[in-house]
């Protein structure tokens, strides 16, 4: 089995579109949340996310080359070409400078949605079109799911496996773990994983907002997203993508690239439970977790910190800590947790990617970002777990876990750890 | 005649993503502005939306080139 490296990153999100930018927002606790732009809100009971803001995709991709696209698709390009570029594949000028063997480097990049923007738009021209029965020949090809991972695999000549993962919220997490298999099995020297979600759009807020997930605390928005807060009341939808260039240890060495962490272990699991309410006491996360702290060859206690999927809807926050507390005993004290999603919002499918590169930035950093927006105390949560509320924490993180679950009863758990020789 | 020529070239440039300078009556969608089979598709949606007729598939097959478009819209299209 070959061990599998991080050699580079790439994140767009509302509290950055880069990885520098990112890293600030991490650290200094920034909110993300906003009125939506994108569309007129006013007839819906959500009407602020956390959208992508001061973004011009043209700073790195060709105009000609993204005009047909969704933004999702031109989020994971956006992404993909700062990780390839931290990793020494590419060099600034986005020019290939390493000799990578195209058949030997694929692609798979999750989106749990897809171009939903795309089909709306489609079907409300269509109903108020002049009857003709036609719909735009981009439809599709800007709509289906898995384009993100296609368009990055022709950009960049990939020839590997390519293909997206589909598990609503959780889809960057198995797309992160399907990639890393690759190279484990030595079926690849290099792979771009991650997710990318564009969704702040009509359908995406009025969805969700029917199925009560959303935060509906318009008045004052930036502190909406509040997971652990006694009076959290649904997710903040947000958008943007999360790119990391996974590769083979020996690949990595050989070609003297800078290793930013090692992917150490990660296990999937399912609630088998309900279409979108977690199991009450977290059976199918608690193993995710534990699987993933076995395949990795870490106990509890070697953990650090742990990346929480923690929405700052009412159910999940608690179902989640619950299974963290089975999943660790008594060493769930000694670590840090904390949801990077009180400040980017809910990526959805890119949720896992975003949230595994703010792990990787622990890592490399030494620091814990925070769960900000922390007002009130649930007396649901036992107040000896350390959520990091409000500020970062400086220490060193040596092993960081990501969790993510998706509607579904879909679960990822994905471990990083420093890499040493 | 002259707007619907006009328009035409607009509408190419748009979609395509060309320069005007390249729109020549002669030039070929495919051969010659880099445009594929869902993009000749696309542009002949277009000028059914913007002259407000409807385009028969077998029409548009033999719409290959800009001169060919600018042709067949100035005869369609209502004076």
């Amino acid at each position: 089995m070959k061990r599998v490296v991080v050699t580079g990153i790439g994140a767009l999100t509302a509290i950055g579109n880069n990885v520098p930018e990112y890293l600030e927002g991490l650290k200094s606790g920034k909110s993300g949340a906003q009125p939506i732009t994108q569309f007129d809100p006013e007839q819906f009971k959500t009407q602020f996310a956390c959208e992508v803001t001061n973004w011009d995709p043209t700073d790195r991709l060709d105009k000609r080359a993204i005009r047909r696209l969704d933004r999702y698709i031109v989020m994971a390009l956006y992404a993909a070409d700062e990780a390839l570029k931290m990793a020494g594949i590419n060099n600034e000028a986005g020019e290939r400078i390493f000799d990578l063997d195209p058949d030997r480097a694929g692609a798979i990049v999750a989106s749990g949605i897809g171009g939903l923007g795309t089909l709306e738009k489609e079907i409300m021209d269509f109903a108020d079109g002049s009857g003709t029965p036609r719909y735009n020949p981009f439809m599709i090809p800007k709509m289906i799911a898995n384009m993100g991972a296609g368009h990055i695999s022709m950009e960049h000549n990939l020839r590997g496996p390519s293909y997206a993962t589909v598990s609503a919220c959780a889809s960057g997490g198995h797309a992160l773990a399907a990639a890393a298999d690759d190279i484990r099995l030595g079926r690849a020297d290099l792979m771009i994983t991650g997710g990318s979600e564009a969704v702040v759009t009509k359908v995406g807020i009025g969805g969700f907002n029917s199925m009560k997930a959303l935060s509906t605390r318009n008045d004052d928005y930036k502190t909406a997203s509040r997971p652990y807060d006694a009076e959290r009341d649904g997710f903040v939808l947000g958008e943007g993508a999360g790119i990391i260039i996974l590769e083979s240890l020996d690949h990595a060495l050989a070609r003297g690239a800078t290793i930013l962490a090692e992917v150490a272990g990660y296990a999937a699991s399912s609630d088998a439970y309900h279409i979108s309410a977690p199991h009450p006491e977290g059976a199918g996360a608690k193993m995710a977790m534990i699987n993933a702290l076995k395949y990795a060859e870490l106990k509890a206690s070697d953990v650090d910190y742990i990346n929480t999927h923690g929405t700052s809807t009412p159910l999940g926050d608690t179902a989640e800590l619950k299974a963290i507390q089975l999943a660790f005993g008594e060493d769930v004290y000694d670590l840090n947790i904390s949801s990077t999603k009180s400040m980017t919002g809910h990526l959805l499918g890119a949720a896992a990617a975003v949230e595994s590169v703010a792990c990787i930035l622990a890592i490399q950093h030494n620091f814990v970002p925070p769960t900000i927006n922390h007002f009130t105390d649930d007396p649901e949560i036992d107040p000896k777990l350390d959520l990091t509320f409000n500020k970062s924490v400086e220490k060193p993180v040596n092993v960081a876990l990501s969790n993510t679950f998706g509607f579904g009863g879909h679960n990822s758990a994905t471990i990083f750890k420093r890499y040493n020789p | 005649m002259a707007s619907i020529e006009k328009k035409v070239i607009q509408i190419i440039v748009d979609k395509l993503g060309v320069d005007e300078a390249e729109v020549t009556s002669e030039a070929s969608f495919q051969n010659d502005l880099g445009a594929d089979s869902l993009d000749t598709v696309e542009l002949i949606m277009e000028f059914e939306k913007e002259f407000d007729i409807s385009i028969p598939d077998e029409q548009a097959e033999n719409i290959q080139t800009v001169g060919h478009a600018v042709t067949y819209l100035e005869s369609s299209v209502e004076k």
